[in-house]
């Protein structure tokens, strides 16, 4: 039986990794690499890297990353940030990336959906949409949440599935970064629409989160950053509570 | 040990190489004809889609290579489904070693299945060790059926092939060098079989 996927995201600026993370077995707690080992070794399904570095070297050391990534773990990892082009995909699943995540890049020109599956396939082609509830509708924003568009999440998440896209990253705006839970309400209704895998992501602050967002939020997997960065919640306990829930996990 | 990495322009080169290099061997990249028939152990991976990863392997002769090889060939997931008889993905013909049609999932699951699915009815030397309900990392939009040459199923709405068995020629869905120490397990019984 196919499992729900636990996604451990990792922010990277510059090869390294930005948020604090609270792990004292680290030789280094800024190297990516390092964290995606532990990671895998303690019963991540999956892990996102999500590059939010602005310099004109950023692609190579991206590539670079992913290379070492790549060469350290032995489960899938998506990466995103920034990537705009069918070269940009390229260079990062030739250097081992499983996936790409495509956001901003994908509203800008939606053609790129396309481009990218008839190239790459529709298993590695992830596209992320943040969004917000304003006045009842959720409205999709760019630039992690600043800049508003004209699309609604629903019908975006539905063209980006006629388009090819192989899963759909959605994070709520209203709950990123409030540990109070995922927006399920939407989450389902948007598992519901589509029939590709949905990623929950915003919102997460323990264990019942993610035992919500899997049942009421009908999401195929979760993703999550500082619970896990600081060890609010160790992936193996959070597995073995959702077994006992019952939810189909990996252990 | 001579592994070689069939090179066609397909699939997830990369993450093989490193998958061997965990375990202790080097895998050369390669599409001479010479360089496959004289290795060890052959792996055929692919990712994409299988009517132009047919194509390629027809443009580079690698077709008729591939069955005709009689050391121990793993196929990974859209390798394994090029080694069927047919493929329901750009209506395809594939490379006829497995006597199978590649189908594509029904819209009752959501398409594609992405994520760790277990595998059971273990029944070859390539599931040594691993135990009945291990996991395995799945991403794929088509699947092989239930059929004699099944050596493992796994469930997504049916039961269908997670890997397949003809003589020297084994084939997965399941990507092992994505597939923690399960998926290593399995590459490492590839890499020793006996025959």
């Amino acid at each position: 039986m196919l499992t729900k996927r636990i996604i451990p995201c990792l922010d990277i600026k510059n090869g390294r990794t930005v948020k604090g993370v609270n792990f004292v077995n680290l030789r280094d707690a800024g190297d990516p690499v390092e964290l995606a080992k532990i990671y895998s070794e303690s019963g991540a399904d999956e892990l996102v890297f999500l590059d939010i570095s602005a310099t004109e070297e950023k692609r190579k050391t991206l590539a670079n990353l992913v290379l070492k990534v790549a060469e350290a773990i032995n489960i899938p990892f998506t990466v995103g940030g920034g990537i705009s082009s069918v070269e940009d995909v390229a260079v990062l699943l030739h250097n081992g990336a499983d996936k790409v995540s495509i956001n901003s890049s994908a509203v800008k020109n939606p053609q790129l959906i396309n481009d990218l599956v008839a190239k790459f396939g529709t298993q590695c082609i992830v596209v992320a949409m943040d969004a917000k509830n304003i006045a009842g509708e959720w409205v999709v924003h760019l630039v992690g949440g600043k800049v508003p568009t004209k699309l609604n999440l629903f019908d975006w998440a539905k063209e980006v599935e006629e388009r090819g896209a192989g899963e759909i990253l959605f994070t709520s705006m209203d709950n990123d970064g409030t540990k109070n839970g995922f927006a399920n309400e939407a989450l389902s209704k948007l598992s519901e629409l589509v029939n590709i895998p949905v990623i929950a992501s915003g919102g997460a602050g323990c264990i019942q989160h993610f035992s919500d967002t899997f049942t009421l939020g009908k999401a195929d997997a979760a993703l999550a950053a500082s619970v896990f960065h600081f060890k609010e919640i160790e992936i193996s306990v959070l597995k073995e509570e959702l077994k006992k829930q019952e939810i189909p996990v990996r252990l | 040990m001579n592994i070689a990495i069939i090179n066609y322009g397909a699939g997830n080169i990369q993450s093989i190489q490193f998958a061997l290099k965990r375990l202790g061997y080097i895998g050369t990249l390669t599409n001479n004809e010479t360089e496959i028939r004289n290795a060890d152990r052959v792996i055929f991976p692919g990712v994409g889609e299988a009517s132009s990863a047919m194509q390629k392997l027809k443009q580079s002769g690698l077709d008729t290579l591939i069955p005709t090889l009689k050391q121990p060939v793993l196929g990974i997931c859209l390798g394994m489904q090029l080694m069927c008889a047919s493929s329901e993905e750009g209506k395809t013909s594939g490379l006829g070693i497995f006597d199978i049609d590649v189908l594509k999932f029904s819209a009752t699951e959501k398409v594609p299945q992405v994520g760790w699915n277990t595998i059971e009815n273990l029944k070859s030397d390539l599931f040594e060790g691993i135990s009945v309900g291990a996991y395995v990392y799945m991403v794929h939009s088509f699947y092989a059926p239930q059929c004699h040459e099944t050596i493992a199923t796994s469930d997504y709405g049916l039961m269908y092939s997670a890997a397949l068995q003809k003589n020297n020629f084994y084939g997965v869905q399941f990507h092992p060098e994505k597939s923690s120490k399960t998926g290593e397990a399995i590459l490492n019984n590839f890499l020793n079989s006996p025959i």
